[in-house]
């Protein structure tokens, strides 16, 4: 049987009913979100329930949107079934002041170092990873730079106007 | 010991019966920016510690800031090996993301273009392991058709590493007659150069023995380590983006999807060769499709999409609407639709993909690289334990990781 959409959605409302939601379709992929602390539930189900399969972590990514209060962190899993060729987006929201989220090393040997990367750069606190440490920068970095509150350029700077190029 | 008590030692440093050997982060025996803290008994390696973002140059960060045809240099850097499957890797992205269909034409002139990055990026990485287990012949050989190969880019859009090849929405200009006439010149000579590159090494003795049973990984261990690509492929999985997610008409070709067995080096050397004789095929193929457009139609080298395709230079200096538009996009003024993609193709060690989100404004809100090798270097020492260290070396190199993918 054709996995589909449809059915992946029904499965995980079975499951685990209205503690997954946010149900959409981004040009074809599948995306929901589900609380922070039922992360691992969620992943284990898609990937031991026989007719689902999730057993491929293609990408695990954080995200932050400073304007959602308590939810300011959000962390995006990319999901594969190779053998149905479908993907799905499962992303969890954490509050930046306890970014807590527990650890997808048991699942996926993968997740390992991008969890790193996302603690690097967002400052995501993977409870149970075997080594949370800086990975791509330097250890002594006391911020998290991919948070939006770093910007790129210094915006107090007076000799060069930006605002003509859209990007002020 | 009492003069020296200022010194104080890492704990168990004395008792300690294995060595710490500190490998990089330059070292003639990598092949880039590869820091490895190896603990060796002898010459066999117990454990290691990679250590990765040297090279760390913050893309993500920097795309948060850029319309999105100022991303596509960005992408240069990443596999600088294959280039040009990165930059067709992010137009394709922002394409589907803007629901851009682009002509066939177009289709097929990307794809003897990655193609042939595909080749040149195989042949680096092949000749090297042959490098590594002590046979210089076949890197030099070969290393005068990615010469060719750079040379067909060079004539396509002026540059032969960091390509920036490629608009969104097509080329930027049209193939010239010289770039096909050294497309049919690589195409002729090509297949003659590997098939004596294999010769020097396939059934080679001591290739054999250096490269069998060394670095070796079961299907569903490389699966739970993120492999993709080769790698993934010469452990048995035959999972290819072209076939999976056909991008850029793929599904217009007719080609083999190689696999190994055991996932050794051996075996992604293999993988990888065939590989490239499927990508001559396809070469050849879209190079036919391509010369059976005629009239109008063989002149057709990008999608009419104004807002993100630049116009005619001579038109802007004559046309009020294109150099509105020129203005406009070189500015970055064009607001983007709301929502957000991933997008992914088949790039030289693996599969390349770009999750992109936005929020309507003019850049990227979040642009995140899903970059192949960073994913499965983690395995590096699940490969190499137990093993020689002579071996980690050819292991390292068989992997195909190029430094500034690694750290983006």
């Amino acid at each position: 049987m054709a996995l589909t959409n449809t059915y992946i959605q029904e499965k995980l409302v079975e499951k685990f009913n209205d503690q997954v939601f946010q149900f959409s379709t981004d040009s074809g992929i599948l995306s929901f979100e589900s609380a922070a602390e039922n992360n691992l539930k969620v992943l284990q189900f898609l990937y031991e329930e026989s007719s689902l399969g999730f057993t491929f972590l293609t990408d695990l990514c954080g995200v932050n949107y400073p304007d959602n209060k308590d939810t300011e962190l959000v962390v995006v899993y990319h999901l594969h079934n190779f053998i149905e060729n479908i993907r799905i987006r499962f992303s969890i929201a954490v509050p930046v002041a306890k970014p807590d989220v527990f650890t997808a090393t048991k699942l996926f040997e993968s997740a390992n170092w991008m969890e790193r990367e996302t603690y690097d750069f967002f400052g995501i606190n993977f409870i149970g990873h075997p080594n949370l440490k800086r990975i791509l920068n330097v250890d002594e970095m006391d911020y998290f730079p991919l948070r939006k509150e770093f910007p790129l350029e210094d915006q107090t700077r007076i000799d060069k106007d930006d605002e003509m190029f859209g990007r002020g | 010991m009492e003069q020296h008590s200022h010194i104080t030692l890492p704990k168990g440093s004395i008792e300690k019966t294995t060595t710490t050997l500190n490998i990089g982060p330059t070292h003639p025996a990598t092949h880039g920016v590869f820091q490895n803290i190896m603990e060796v008994d002898g010459e066999r390696v117990v454990s290691t510690e990679q250590t990765v973002g040297y090279i760390h140059r913050a893309f993500e960060k920097l795309a948060e800031r850029r319309p999105l045809y100022q991303i596509t240099p960005i992408t240069d850097r990443l596999n600088y090996c294959s280039s040009p499957i990165n930059n067709m890797g992010w137009h394709i992205t922002c394409e589907r993301f803007l629901k851009i269909d682009l002509p066939k034409r177009v289709d097929y002139l990307r794809v003897i273009i990655m193609e042939l990055s595909r080749i040149s990026d195989h042949l680096i990485c092949n000749s090297i392991v042959g490098v590594d287990t002590g046979a210089y012949t076949g890197f030099l050989y070969v290393m005068q058709y990615r010469e060719l190969i750079y040379e067909i880019y060079e004539e396509v859009c002026g540059s032969r590493l960091t390509t920036n090849i490629g608009r969104i929405g097509g080329f930027e200009r049209n193939f010239t007659n010289t770039a096909f006439t050294k497309l049919e010149k690589f195409l002729n000579e090509y297949p003659g150069v590997l098939r004596e590159f294999e010769k020097l090494f396939t059934r080679n003795r001591i290739f054999m023995e250096r490269t069998q049973g060394t670095g070796g990984i079961s299907a569903a261990r490389a699966m739970n380590y993120g492999f993709t690509g080769p790698n993934l492929r010469a452990a048995g999985v035959d999972y290819d983006v072209r076939v999976q997610q056909p991008y850029s008409s793929y599904q217009d070709f007719d080609f083999k999807v190689p696999v190994g067995t055991t996932g050794d080096n051996y075996d992604r050397f293999l993988v990888r060769n065939a590989e490239m004789w499927e990508s001559i095929s396809i070469i050849k193929q879209a190079y036919q499709k391509i010369q059976e457009f005629k009239g109008a139609d063989a002149e057709i080298y990008h999608a009419d999409v104004p807002e993100y395709y630049l116009p005619k230079k001579e038109d802007v200096y004559t046309k009020m609407e294109a150099l509105i538009w020129h203005f406009k996009i070189i500015m970055g003024e064009i607001d983007l639709p709301k929502g957000q993609i991933y997008s992914a193709v088949e790039g030289g060690n693996g599969e390349l993909g770009f999750y992109l989100i936005s929020d309507g404004g003019r850049t990227p809100f979040r642009l995140h690289f899903r970059r192949p090798c960073f994913i499965y270097y983690q395995a590096f020492e699940e490969l190499i334990k137990g093993g020689m260290l002579s071996d980690a070396v050819v292991t390292l190199s068989s992997l195909n990781l190029i430094a500034g993918e690694l750290d983006a």
